[in-house]
């Protein structure tokens, strides 16, 4: 755990009394579950705060708690160089169109981060205007990290059920 | 809901029936175009110094580069999304398919973050080993990174003396865990299996001829003229630039920033070890240059002091609802079979929870998000990979200079596809 857990907890409790849900500690993480209206004033006030310079986003992880509610969870992993601490924002997102603000402003490689959750999760980031197909090919439809897409397995062709699955292939027949 | 590509035409159109807006609109990566009047070039995929299968978009005002867009994909295989179909230890094999030129760097991130979420400790040997193995691979990740990076500037006789070099390593990877490449050799609870008699005097060679073969790589480079022509004053980018896109790694530490996981997040005991962390100034590509060269002495330096206080002693935990109880146990004991056989079926369970995990993989921070939901699978992985961030800030080292220069920044921020699309 680093020292600096109760710093972070104090600080942005007193900037933003409403917005902490939640404090959750486990394996000497701390992560703050913070309410997605405030989540870019915080970070902003942890990148500007002295005692905190957050200078650094390491990585923004989307999570899908299905069937659990709300069902998403974007974690910001939040890092300090001058200061050498680091904190976890999770954010619950309960409609993945609706999703929390981008922090682009904040840290630009967010912009570049947020296209990744988008393509794979399918969470929105208001105010990212860039969010585009990265991974998968621009016409894909659906999000494949999320708990309820469909894996499309396909049955095996044998050589017992060869010409039922040729039927229905998708390739020029002679 | 519908899922999956469209077969046909791409989305579905006639492409001869789209305007051009409407093609860039789709197909132009989000390239913002700064002016008609420029050329549009697709660089890639198919292009040896992409260094695998990356493709840019490049706006050209005659050969300067204006503006550009990495499109990447090429090579997603859906790793994070099929590792949550496989047990833990399953799971780790795919990990050394990211980044395919440094696997035991991908796999320790995988396994301490493995660890982190059961609340394990591994034994002071494996520590140590995992140590010597993990500073190996980061010479092998730099080496090939010298090699075709070299290459990338027309400097072509470095390549094949790295190789050289890099089969050596391989060899000790093959004499550890039987495989040169994907060795998956670090498990949850310690090693797969001791080291063999032969590792350590084989290390030890290595230190004894390495040193005098970085001094033959940078007789080639250092004070090669033309050498400083193509990297000397491109791809500058600035320390608070560099922050504020995420770059880490060697390339971070070019722009004089002053971060290794190693020293400030310690994991394996890496606080135990002296080192330095070579810091560049001008934040270019011949300060990313000194710094992996550099790098790669204090990589030696630290197998050195690990060697020197390698302990005897086991190299997995004595735990056997994680790591599989011996095969000479099999004959005499029962609780070994049951043990064995739920290990190979089911797996170990992990609790629920989130961990993150960052190690220094040669290439940068590399992270590993897990999380657990008390089954024997992983209810998400994550890894934040360094070569996808470091992506992110190639357009501001880029922008103004020509084609050519673009190519030596490639290799300078030392990107593996196979990482970036996962």
């Amino acid at each position: 755990m680093s020292n600096s857990d109760g710093l972070f907890y104090e600080k942005v409790n007193d900037a933003f009394p409403e917005s902490i849900i939640e404090v959750v500690d486990f394996r000497g993480e701390r992560t703050l579950v913070v309410e997605q209206a405030y989540l870019k004033d915080i970070c902003l006030f942890l990148r500007d705060e002295e005692d905190l310079v957050c200078n650094f986003l390491e990585d923004i992880v989307a999570d899908d708690m299905l069937p659990e509610f709300p069902r998403f969870a974007v974690n910001y992993h939040i890092y300090s160089i001058p200061k050498n601490h680091h904190i976890r924002l999770r954010v619950p997102v309960d409609d993945p169109d609706d999703g929390p603000d981008s922090v682009g402003t904040v840290w630009p490689v967010a912009y570049w981060l947020e296209m990744e959750v988008w393509d794979l999760m399918g969470i929105t980031f208001k105010g990212n205007d860039k969010l585009r197909r990265l991974f998968l090919p621009e016409d894909w439809q659906g999000h494949p990290l999320r708990k309820d897409y469909p894996l499309g397995y396909e049955e095996v062709q044998f050589s017992f059920n060869w010409q039922a699955i040729d039927a229905k292939k998708p390739y020029a027949k002679d | 809901m519908t899922v999956g590509m469209n077969l046909g035409m791409p989305g579905g159109d006639n492409i001869q029936e789209l305007s051009v807006e409407e093609l860039r609109a789709k197909y132009g990566s989000g390239l913002e175009i700064q002016s008609e009047e420029n050329m549009l070039l697709s660089m890639g995929p198919q292009h040896p110094s992409t260094h695998g299968v990356l493709r840019l978009l490049l706006e050209l005002d005659g050969e300067t580069v204006v503006n550009l867009a990495p499109d990447i994909g090429f090579l997603h295989t859906g790793i994070e999304k099929n590792m949550e179909s496989k047990t833990y230890t399953q799971a780790l094999v795919m990990t050394d398919r990211m980044d395919y030129l440094a696997p035991m760097s991908n796999n320790f991130g995988y396994i301490l973050a493995v660890e982190k979420l059961l609340g394990v400790e591994v034994t002071p040997r494996a520590e140590v080993i995992r140590v010597i193995l993990g500073e190996l691979t980061r010479i092998l990740s730099h080496l090939v990174w010298l090699g075709t990076s070299a290459l990338d500037v027309a400097a072509q006789s470095v390549f094949l003396y790295c190789f050289r070099e890099r089969e050596y390593i391989l060899d000790i990877y093959e004499m550890v865990a039987g495989q040169r490449m994907m060795a998956s050799y670090f498990r949850p609870g310690g090693l797969w299996r001791d080291v063999p008699e032969e590792f350590v005097p084989a290390i030890r060679n290595f230190l004894d001829f390495f040193p005098s073969r970085i001094d033959d790589y940078e007789a080639l480079l250092k004070e090669n003229p033309i050498f400083h022509k193509r990297t000397k004053g491109v791809g500058v980018i600035s320390a608070e630039d560099a922050i504020s896109m995420g770059l880490t790694g060697p390339s971070l530490r070019g722009s004089g920033v002053n971060w290794d996981i190693r020293k400030s997040i310690p994991y394996s005991g890496y606080e135990n070890y002296d080192f330095e962390v070579p810091l560049g100034t001008e934040g270019d590509v011949y300060s990313r240059y000194l710094c992996r060269m550099k790098e790669m002495r204090q990589s030696l330096g630290i197998i050195k002091q690990a060697l020197d206080r390698l302990p005897d002693g086991p190299v997995q935990i004595d735990d056997r609802k994680i790591v599989p109880p011996p095969r000479s146990e099999l004959g005499r004991s029962m609780e070994a079979v049951i043990h064995h056989f739920k290990l190979w079926t089911e797996g170990f369970k992990a609790p629920k929870g989130y961990v993150f995990q960052r190690v220094e993989s040669p290439k940068g921070e590399f992270a590993c998000y897990l999380r657990g939901n008390d089954t024997s699978k992983p209810a998400r992985v994550h890894f934040r990979t360094p070569s996808y961030v470091n992506l992110a800030s190639l357009p501001i080292m880029a922008k103004g200079l020509f084609v050519a220069d673009l190519v030596a920044i490639i290799g300078s921020i030392d990107i593996v596809l196979g990482e970036i699309d996962r």
